[in-house]
């Protein structure tokens, strides 16, 4: 049977389960109980199988199969969730993911077999979860010292904290419930400078598994460092105990962590009859902590998976191609139509104005009607963020969090394509140089948890998308350095540029301040990439940062990419068109109005002070140097700043269909495309933005 | 009509600039094209002239006498421009009037060495010869990235 013409689809709807995938498991390892996330995963998981199965690909419908064995264990409670499962499950993610990609590319699912995952697998349902072991992760790095730390498993212990009947109380009940309680206690190494910082990261760690019962010494000793090198803790918990042992262990500067597991205890009941109440309370405020981490990935969780079959409601799938034909006949169809308006010679009649005008209407709403088809929301890109991000906060040993809002915000479906790679770079970035260690950001008095926030919304005719990050911003010092030590920038010149210009020193090819060259980032490859693919696209990156609170990065995209209201006017002898939805006003002013500011040309306009460009100069068109009577300005608007361009007179309103320079023109910063007038003559779209 | 078979054998738009003979891979050449409103775009090197209109598409232009120093002259009725597509990039090149096809061998092609001239190697193939004439033929490739 022929499989070749269902590969199109079958690629098409591996990629959407694979997302979901990840999505739910994402869900799921920050909860851990939720059976219907389980369901759907499973549903999921054995979906791929029988449509890999069908199409023939059997290494990726064995895969799938041993996966599925994992999730039915999971799901009949023969299996417990742990971090390792999750790391081993997202590693079956990945490797799908790359048959699916050989698929895509080379119409066979490769040789790779993935037999160390297979194993893992197998393993997992017979020996439980702890026994993962694969090569090679990335989630936690298997030190030495962990491999050590794990034999020394339970074994004895410095000094028994005192344990009093009440605290034995909350063991007692907890182990009641099926949870473990265990006495820490962990070794700082001797030369440990910020004692406190390493203990608040410690406790943190620890209770993000636990609720603290007791200290020793208490908290706010520790906090003021009045302890040695050593300190115990009691907890409560649902993990087991080798989840602490690693995660305190990969804390730096550990020196040595002592778990013993604590049982229950006879305890007197008189004394503490009165706080018995109190440990349900301290039990419930455990599994309610585990449902709240999930503030970590704020895309609207449980929704998603709602809106995900909402939508699978009725949808086509249509070929990207016949997209682009049919907005190059609309775009066509609206320049006849202005041709149509303008013509005045013929003999208007009613019926023909009338006839023009509806004309008119049906091609507005037929051109909107086609971009709202091209139209994608971004969530379709920042979907594959949070995983991302968690997967290199491991990478990092750093505690990040990334917070999106505006997903739903569209955008054309050629922009969406093409803005992943810049996005991805740039979040990396503020991950790997933004965001500082966990130790730094506590000596600074930072939560220890560094944000990244990805926003996107509208601004008139844009689109903008913000990557923003509470790091500890870009140190323009140090960008000037590197400039002039690799001899791009002069030292005198140096002193008189603006934050602004130094900054864009890092948009330069090969230009990094890092140190040390990451996995990541750091080899000076990725900024100027980032802004010459968003420049294609028609936008613009800008950066604001503050040394110390962090750093943001404004990406700015054109909404609509063809059919925009501009305004006609004439500069010299030649025309040019300036989109309308920057357009404040327009203003016929007297050469005498305007006025020198710091050598810059400036008018008053209601009192506000508006820098003056006169475009004519700005754009090196020729006319003769007769100065006007008067002077057409028309007042733009970029953000909350405005500027005023002298143009030398108004020719009208017109809609019309942008067309782009092509390559050649990439990084031209005067125009942003051109556009076909009725009579057949080209006018150029000023880039307003660049301009302003 | 085996040579046009023979593999050997290139073909190549001649045009003429100034007083010398070019070729250009004909594989390369989308449209000949008579002169036009050109729109000029500002900020751009000296040699390209601006943008026109073709069918719906806008096209830039470069003036190839400037790019190769020569002085510049007012359109004749001969003047054309010759569409090329290069590696996706298609562009429009202003010559003073378009000659005919020719097919040249290989063997009658020679690269140039020694004699230099304002232009840069970089753009020339070589030269070929075909009867009395000599025809200086152009590196597309190399002539419409220098543009970049």
């Amino acid at each position: 049977m022929d499989m070749s013409q269902y590969l199109e689809i079958f690629i098409e709807e591996s990629k959407e389960h694979l997302q979901s995938l990840n999505q739910s498991l994402l869900q799921l390892e920050n909860n851990p109980e939720d059976s219907s996330m389980l369901n759907e995963i499973f549903r999921v998981a054995h979906t791929l199988k029988g449509m890999s199965g069908t199409m023939g690909f059997n290494r990726m419908a064995k895969l799938t199969h041993d996966m599925e064995n994992v999730l039915h264990a999971l799901r009949n409670n023969e299996l417990k969730i742990n971090t390792k499962l999750v790391d081993l499950l997202f590693k079956c993610l990945d490797a799908l993911e790359n048959y699916v990609d050989n698929i895509t590319n080379n119409s066979n699912e490769g040789s790779n077999e993935y037999s160390e995952i297979i194993s893992a697998l197998n393993s997992a349902i017979k020996d439980g979860p702890e026994s993962i072991e694969i090569k090679a992760e990335s989630t936690h790095n298997g030190t030495d010292k962990e491999q050590n730390a794990g034999t020394a498993a339970t074994e004895i212990v410095t000094a028994d904290i005192q344990i009093n009947e009440y605290e034995q109380n909350v063991i007692n009940k907890a182990r009641e419930v099926g949870m473990n309680a265990f006495q820490i206690t962990v070794q700082l190494n001797k030369g440990c400078v910020l004692k406190s910082a390493r203990a608040f990261i410690i406790f943190q760690s620890l209770e993000r598994y636990s609720e603290v019962i007791k200290s020793e010494p208490k908290v706010e000793d520790i906090e003021d460092e009045k302890f040695d090198f050593e300190f115990t803790v009691v907890i409560v918990t649902k993990e087991k105990a080798e989840l602490f042992h690693r995660e305190l262990n990969s804390i730096a500067e550990v020196e040595n962590v002592l778990i013993k597991e604590l049982f229950e205890k006879p305890v007197e009941s008189s004394a503490i009859e009165t706080k018995i109440e109190d440990i349900p309370a301290v039990i419930a405020q455990m599994s309610e902590k585990e449902e709240k981490t999930p503030e970590k990935e704020e895309t609207e969780g449980p929704k998603t998976s709602a809106s995900a079959k909402a939508k699978t409601g009725k949808t086509v799938r249509v070929d990207i191609d016949r997209l682009d034909v049919l907005m190059n006949w609309v775009s066509e169809l609206i320049i006849t139509k202005t041709r149509l308006e303008g013509i005045e010679s013929l003999e208007r009649t009613q019926t023909f104005n009338e006839a023009v005008e509806y004309l008119e209407r049906i091609t507005t709403n037929l051109h909107d009607a086609v971009m709202k088809v091209r139209m994608v929301p971004v969530e379709t890109v920042f979907n594959r963020f949070p995983r991302m991000i968690r997967d290199i906060s491991k990478d990092l040993r750093k505690d990040i969090v990334l917070k999106m809002t505006g997903e739903e915000t569209e955008l054309d479906r050629t922009v969406i394509d093409e803005i992943g790679d810049p996005l991805i770079h740039m979040l990396r970035n503020s991950a790997d140089h933004g965001i500082e260690s966990m130790e730094k950001r506590k000596a600074l008095g930072k939560p220890a948890e560094g944000n990244i926030y990805l926003r996107a919304y509208q601004d008139g005719n844009n689109v903008m998308i913000e990557v923003e990050d509470d790091g500890g911003g870009i140190n323009t010092e140090v960008v000037k350095k590197k400039a002039i030590e690799k001899g791009l920038l002069n030292k005198d010149v140096a002193n008189n540029l603006s934050q602004k210009d130094i900054i864009d020193y890092l948009f330069r090819p090969s230009f990094s301040t890092a140190d040390q060259i990451s996995a990541l980032s750091g080899r000076g490859v990725g900024l100027d990439v980032v802004k010459t693919k968003i420049e294609t696209l028609g936008g613009a990156v800008e950066v604001e940062t503050e040394l110390g609170k962090g750093s943001k990065f404004i990406i700015r995209l054109p909404l609509t990419l063809a059919i925009i209201q501009a305004l006609l006017v004439l500069i010299g002898n030649e025309k040019y068109a300036i989109p309308l939805g920057s357009i404040q006003e327009i203003k016929n002013i007297l050469p005498s109005d305007i006025k020198l500011v710091q050598k810059q040309e400036v008018i008053l306009l209601r009192n506000m002070v508006v820098p003056v460009i006169r475009l004519d100069k700005v754009l090196d068109v020729p006319k003769d140097e007769r100065e006007a009577k008067q002077l057409t300005v028309v007042i733009v608007r970029k953000g909350e700043k405005l500027s005023g361009f002298v143009v030398d007179s108004i020719i009208g309103q017109q809609e019309i269909v942008q067309k782009p320079l092509g390559k050649l023109f990439i990084g031209n910063r005067t125009v942003t495309g051109a556009t076909i007038l009725g009579d057949g003559n080209v006018a150029l779209i000023l880039d307003i933005n660049s301009l302003a | 009509m085996d040579e046009l078979l023979n593999s050997d054998l290139k073909q190549f738009v001649v045009f003429k600039l100034d007083k010398e003979e070019y070729g250009v891979d004909i594989h390369k050449v989308t449209t000949i094209e008579k002169m036009g409103r050109i729109a000029r775009v500002p900020k751009t090197p000296g040699y390209v002239k601006g943008v026109i209109n073709l069918r719906g598409e806008i096209i830039p232009i470069m003036d190839l006498r400037t790019k190769f120093n020569l002085p510049e002259i007012e359109e004749t009725e001969d003047t054309r421009i010759i569409i090329v597509k290069v590696n996706d990039i298609i562009v429009g090149m202003i010559v003073d009037a378009v000659a005919e096809v020719l097919q040249i061998t290989e063997e009658a092609i020679e690269s140039i060495n020694s004699f230099s001239s304002d232009m840069t190697m970089d753009y020339l193939l070589g030269v070929g010869k075909v009867d009395e004439r000599i025809v200086t033929l152009l590196n597309l490739d190399k002539l419409v990235k220098s543009s970049n």
